[in-house]
């Protein structure tokens, strides 16, 4: 069984999360173009690599941030939600068990 | 059973990436209805080993949408003398096709299928739960007590054909006009100057081409990534699994999306079964227990009496998914580039008429009339082809 590490709850089966897609910016919708708007919305980084992605803990209804190696299905590391609030979060600080929910972005 | 080429040449008029169904039957079309016979198809595997040989080959033409309908219906009419074009059998098996609906909003979307089908000419009707009780005697109406059966879609031409002797025969097709197929050749990159292709480059050196017709399905975004294109196509893998042979007792193709189970007999007796894509982006073929347990127990809901079945195997394909559940065919920004996928979890009933249609994309330089509902600039549009309905779980 996969295991991953959530924030809130540490290590836990895979089976208990759910995918909640790519972290991605969403760009001005006042002041961008409908190109760059739709691509926005529809546009995906479907290529293999490692990616922050959305994850939500179901039993707690809690979401955070893995970086995980979709070629590999390998979680680098996960992150609380905060840490994504101003930019990607870096993950070698924070490799193996998951920074507290306090401790904020890395 | 195909021509062994030693070396590649230094150019060709088109080089198809991709020795899937989809690649090769464009180039058996190529060959047969365009002659244009200088053509390579490349693989970096071997030749039918990604989706092709490895789907549950489930052929119908009961989708929701107008563009998706008499697409599909074209290709259910092109399987039918295939063996024969071929020579070569092709175990081509019309079984009808049972989409079960366990609730009422699963109701309204049959009968909301079936009407859009009758009008386009193609055999499908809303039927009620006496009606799939006499067509599958064996099936538990109730599904162990938590999903009874209302009804169903039925649709007459629903079949199954052998994966594997479907791309042999438009491989041998191909070969035997010309067309070469060098396997173990893997393109890394594709040359553009001045915004178009003028060569690609492959782990057995470069060639010189000014058409590339990218069919690739999983790997789609990796070769888009070489012409800088972007599109929303993602990729989840798909599991599929057999059962031992048993004797024949299942002679339609079931399937329920609120089961996430469907089902069909090989003639050899084997039970072929799948379920809904894997539930995240992954890009390995590597299955898992999480999907035979939850499937034999969605299977066990309809069947009990298979208990003491065995599964003899399980694997699982890369599907490129597009959010509207269309493919995305055609002509693209650059030049010479062109491009058949987004065929998701259900593209093998279309590898006719994608050929078909790609054939002559590549031949004409301009898209086929019955693919431009999914054009690589629908997006961009907002314009999408919204097939969802029908071909989430329903391939
Ligand atoms: C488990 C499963 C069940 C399915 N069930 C059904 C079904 O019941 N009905 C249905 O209609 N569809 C079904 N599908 C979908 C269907 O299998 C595919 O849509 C279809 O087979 C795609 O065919 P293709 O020729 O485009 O791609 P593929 O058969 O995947 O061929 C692509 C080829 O490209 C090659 N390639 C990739 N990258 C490169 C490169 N860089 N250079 C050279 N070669 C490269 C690969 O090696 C591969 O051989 C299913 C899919 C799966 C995985």
């Amino acid at each position: 069984m996969k295991i991953m590490v959530c924030p809130l709850n540490g290590p836990r089966p895979v089976a208990e999360f759910a995918y909640g897609g790519e972290v991605r910016r969403s760009p001005d919708p006042n002041t961008c173009s409908d190109a760059e708007w739709s691509s926005y919305v529809f546009n995906r980084s479907g290529s293999p690599g490692a990616k922050y992605e959305w994850w939500c803990h179901i039993a707690s209804g809690f979401w955070f941030v893995a970086l995980r190696d979709t070629t590999r299905d390998v979680v680098i590391a996960t992150f609380p939600a905060e840490a994504v609030r101003r930019g990607l979060p870096t993950p070698g600080a924070t490799v193996g068990p998951a920074p507290a929910i306090s401790g904020g972005a890395a | 059973m195909f021509a062994r080429h030693d070396s590649l040449q230094a150019g060709y008029d088109v080089v198809i990436i991709g020795a899937g169904g989809h690649g090769l039957a464009a180039a058996y079309y190529l060959a047969r209805d365009h002659g244009i016979r200088n053509v390579a198809v490349l693989d970096k595997g071997y030749l039918g080993g990604g989706n092709t040989g490895r789907n549950t080959t489930i052929i119908r033409s009961n989708y929701l949408t107008p563009e998706g309908v008499k697409f599909y219906d074209e290709s259910v009419r092109l399987w039918q003398d295939l063996g024969e074009d071929f020579d070569l059998n092709l175990f081509y098996s019309t079984r009808g096709h049972y989409t079960l609906a366990h609730t009422d909003s699963a109701m309204r979307t049959m009968r909301w299928r079936a009407e859009v089908n009758k009008h386009y000419g193609v055999r499908s009707e809303a039927v009620d739960a006496a009606f799939v009780k006499r067509g599958i005697p064996s099936i538990d109406m109730t599904c162990g007590g938590h999903a009874p059966i209302l009804g169903a879609l039925f649709h007459e031409p629903g079949a199954i054909a052998r994966h594997d002797a479907v791309a042999w025969g438009y491989g041998r097709g191909a070969d035997r006009r010309g067309v070469e197929i060098h396997q173990q050749t893997e393109v890394t990159g594709i040359r553009l100057q001045g915004g178009r292709v003028v060569g690609v480059d492959t782990t057995r050196g470069p060639i010189a081409t000014s058409k590339v017709l990218c069919a690739v399905a999983g790997f789609t975004p990796r070769i888009l990534d070489m012409v800088d294109l972007h599109t929303p196509i993602y990729v989840h893998p798909l599991q599929a699994m057999v059962s031992e042979p048993v004797k024949p007792w299942l002679d339609p193709i079931i399937v329920s999306g609120s089961l996430h189970v469907y089902v069909s007999q090989t003639a050899r007796g084997e039970l072929v079964m799948g379920a809904s894509l894997d539930p995240y982006e992954l890009h390995a073929t590597r299955p898992t227990l999480d999907f035979v347990e939850g499937l034999a127990s969605h299977m066990l809901d309809m069947f009990p009496f298979l208990s003491e079945v065995k599964v003899n195997r399980q694997w699982a394909g890369l599907a490129d998914m597009t959010p509207d559940f269309a493919p995305i065919m055609g002509v693209t920004p650059v030049e010479g580039f062109y491009l058949d996928a987004g065929w998701g979890t259900w593209g093998f009933k279309a590898t006719p008429v994608c050929g078909k249609t790609m054939s002559h994309t590549v031949a004409t330089g301009r898209n086929h009339p019955l693919i431009e509902g999914f054009g690589f600039d629908r997006f961009a549009r907002y314009q999408l082809t919204g097939e969802k309905g029908a071909a989430s779980v329903g391939h």
